[in-house]
């Protein structure tokens, strides 16, 4: 957004790992200011209303639905988007495991997929694959169907046990 | 679907918090977890003049027992509510309930009191308060005040909230000796709004039941005890109660129509009493 007159708020945040500072408008959605104004571009923004998923992004440590949370909110709180947890290696197992069985078509949700499983195999290190379906019932694949995500899940919650 | 213009307020206190809520009065919406009003502002179903931010208030989140009565802070997290031992062991009902709360991102974020104070005649936090005699407290700049939960859901999106109030906490009595919670219900998907769901509290009294506590979700635009049911399935039992709940007047709709909720609620009791339908 680009209006003249848009009232806005500085704030400050720690994005994957860099101290940013920022100047948002107040009704900016997170995900709009991370893909617009910080150029980071994974979190992808699907339904726009809290049902797909596609925009997932950590924040403080848990992910969140970057449609649903305003940028002004960031200020304070630690951000990790699909490029932080990529760069760090962190969720290298599940992108791995999802290359290998081909979890993927256009790869519009493997964002939000890859942060939410990462988050389940935290806490649950060995999950069935009921509690991988529970755990993405709240990210939306159009093209795959969910049999082959819920595979690379389960692999790589194996290869991380390992 | 960006949201219309708003002022924002992120205040530090509750008195600031309270002052602001004073001062704009219905033009102001509370933001807590936002899991509900944020959808609304970008489908611009609402849109306030002011956002009073409370996620910077200390304290608002605490989770305590003590001389009987759990209190669960307003912005606690479903997360946070689910995870809590305190919770299992003095509600066990809002446990269950809230493995049906929408998905792990939504229930990371969104709050016990923000669910109640949105009072979506689906949703599973309202009817496990009601269920379980929970105490609503609210604050305003001029005082506080305790609702009862039969007297605080008014019908759909409307509760005894007035403008310049804030709720600070929910106060449950904790499970008492001889008691049984359950939480079940039916959706098309999971984390999906429930077609029909039940809050139950039982204490049984060799086969039979000696006391009970019904609330539903899903079924009645506004969520309350069921007070004729229960009295039922105490006195004449299960299909004594069923037959209660055939006469309730039930939300319609293209996608779940009022008949198919009942039938719903009426499978979901005899489940939850052990039968098989």
């Amino acid at each position: 957004m680009e209006l003249t007159d848009e009232p806005t708020a500085d704030i400050a945040c720690t994005l994957n790992g860099e101290a940013v500072r920022a100047r948002v408008p107040l009704r900016q959605n997170l995900v709009d200011w991370l893909r617009y104004g910080a150029g980071l571009t994974g979190s992808h923004v699907g339904c726009e209303h809290g049902v797909c998923g596609a925009c997932h992004v950590q924040v403080d440590g848990a992910v969140v639905r970057g449609c649903l949370m305003l940028a002004v909110q960031a200020d304070g709180t630690v951000v990790e988007t699909i490029e932080g947890a990529t760069g760090s290696g962190r969720i290298r197992a599940l992108q791995d495991a999802f290359f290998n069985r081909a979890a993927l078509q256009c790869g519009f949700c493997t964002p939000g997929m890859l942060l939410q499983a990462a988050e389940l195999l935290e806490r649950t290190p060995d999950p069935s694959r009921a509690e991988i379906r529970e755990a993405l019932s709240g990210n939306y694949c159009r093209c795959t169907g969910y049999h082959a995500i819920v595979d690379a899940v389960q692999t790589a919650a194996a290869s991380l046990r390992a | 679907m960006k949201p219309a213009r708003f002022d924002y307020a992120r205040p530090e206190t509750l008195e600031g918090a309270l002052a602001v809520l004073a001062e704009q009065g219905p033009e102001a919406s509370v933001l807590a977890g936002g899991q509900s009003l944020m959808p609304m502002l970008n489908l611009r179903m609402a849109r306030p003049g002011m956002l009073v931010d409370i996620n910077r208030i200390p304290g608002l989140d605490a989770i305590t027992l003590a001389g009987g009565v759990l209190s669960i802070g307003a912005r606690a997290r479903h997360a946070e509510v689910l995870a809590s031992p305190l919770v299992q062991q003095a509600a066990p009902m809002l446990a269950q309930a809230l493995q049906h709360v929408a998905h792990p991102a939504i229930r990371n974020r969104g709050t016990l009191g923000g669910s109640l104070a949105l009072a979506d005649p689906a949703a599973e936090m309202p009817a496990c308060a009601a269920c379980l005699g929970a105490t609503i407290v609210l604050a305003s700049a001029g005082g506080g005040r305790r609702v009862a939960a039969k007297d605080f859901f008014l019908g759909v999106y409307a509760t005894a909230i007035e403008p310049g109030e804030l709720i600070l906490r929910v106060e449950i009595p904790a499970i008492a000796t001889g008691w049984t919670h359950l939480f079940q219900e039916v959706s098309r998907r999971h984390g999906d709004y429930a077609m029909a769901g039940l809050a139950l509290a039982l204490r049984r009294k060799g086969a039979g039941i000696a006391e009970a506590r019904i609330a539903l979700c899903g079924v009645e635009s506004a969520t309350r005890r069921q007070a004729e049911a229960e009295a039922a399935l105490v006195a004449g039992g299960i299909e004594a109660a069923c037959q209660v709940l055939g006469g309730l007047d039930a939300m319609g709709g293209e996608e779940v129509t009022a008949a198919h909720r009942i039938h719903l609620a009426r499978v979901l009791l005899r489940r939850a009493m052990g039968t098989r339908n």
